[in-house]
């Protein structure tokens, strides 16, 4: 530590990064979200495993298309934020910029489809001490808590996810965020992929049900 | 001092691995048509995990991570693990609801 301190005084022009603890640090932070998002699904699993019946027909009320291609349009969204990282290491600092913005529509579109889906939903009568809920069996009442609880915590992640892929691009058109000083962006984008993982258990476990 | 910044940069690699993606994700849909009783969760759970190690390797550069980072994750898998297994061990065992 020393060294490296007393070779940044000699030498002003040599700038002092950790790009390994960086991304370590961003590792530690998302395995708190797994525990998070894993201590959900464990309650998930522990109600489904006491009421599977209750489970079935109440994931049958939930609209498969609309699930399948919001899960289409996040693992989209992954690749181009993935691709903005390649192009930028490639020194393709535009077509970076393009591709993180497409990752942020995609994201916009993902929240624009669970806004109509919510709806659907609470029009219905079908929210927590909502009207319908009264006529539904125990299991089936858990399952919609589980169900707003989780996918919105997930929507919310998004939303995050959105104000750093934002900040990014900022950064990148700065120049603050080069080919070859990037962690921040790969940070950005573990965070991303972490949001799509959890969204690729959140779907079949919710959806997919029948 | 270590560089990371080792990952590749060829489009074609990530494009694959996001039609395998979306191959899965189909398959997952047409699976969940089928009626295989207990098996239904087990085979989605299996695609969905399979999907995961897709993106976290590929997506997230763990494959070409130094291992470090590979023991790192192990470990907070295997105590997520711990936590479901005791979970389950607390639920088999007790007296079923009603």
């Amino acid at each position: 530590m020393d060294n490296e301190l007393i070779i940044e005084k000699k030498h002003p022009e040599h700038i002092h990064r950790d790009d390994v603890g960086s991304k370590m640090g961003m590792w530690l932070f998302l395995f708190t979200e797994l525990i998070l998002f894993g201590g959900m699904f464990i309650l998930y699993a522990s109600y489904r495993f006491m009421y599977p019946d209750n489970f079935h027909v109440a994931a049958s009320r939930l609209d498969t298309m609309v699930g399948t291609v919001n899960t289409i349009i996040l693992l989209t969204s992954s690749l181009t934020a993935v691709l903005a990282l390649a192009a930028l290491q490639r020194k393709q600092k535009l077509f970076s910029i393009y591709l993180l913005g497409f990752t942020i529509v995609c994201g916009g579109a993902f929240l624009v489809n669970k806004y109509f889906e919510w709806s659907a939903k609470i029009h219905h009568g079908l929210y927590p001490r909502g009207p319908e809920m009264a006529n539904l069996s125990d299991g089936e009442v858990v399952f919609y808590g589980l169900y707003y609880v989780m996918t919105g915590l997930h929507a919310l992640h998004v939303i995050v996810g959105l104000v750093f892929l934002t900040v990014m691009i900022f950064f990148i058109y700065k120049d603050k965020i080069t080919f070859d000083n990037n962690q921040k962006l790969e940070n950005a984008g573990l965070y991303w992929h972490l949001v799509d993982i959890i969204w690729i258990f959140l779907f079949p476990l919710f959806y997919l049900i029948h | 001092m270590e560089n990371t910044h080792s990952h590749s940069t060829n489009y074609n690699i990530y494009i694959l691995v996001w039609l395998g993606l979306v191959a899965l994700t189909t398959l997952t849909v047409a699976v969940a048509g089928l009626d295989l009783a207990y098996l239904t969760v087990v085979v989605a759970l299996v695609i969905a995990t399979t999907k995961s190690l897709f993106v976290a390797n590929y997506f997230m550069h763990v494959k070409s991570d130094s291992r470090v980072f590979k023991v790192f994750i192990l470990v907070c898998l295997v105590i997520f693990l711990t936590m479901i297994i005791l979970t389950f061990f607390d639920l088999i065992f007790r007296s079923p609801v009603k």
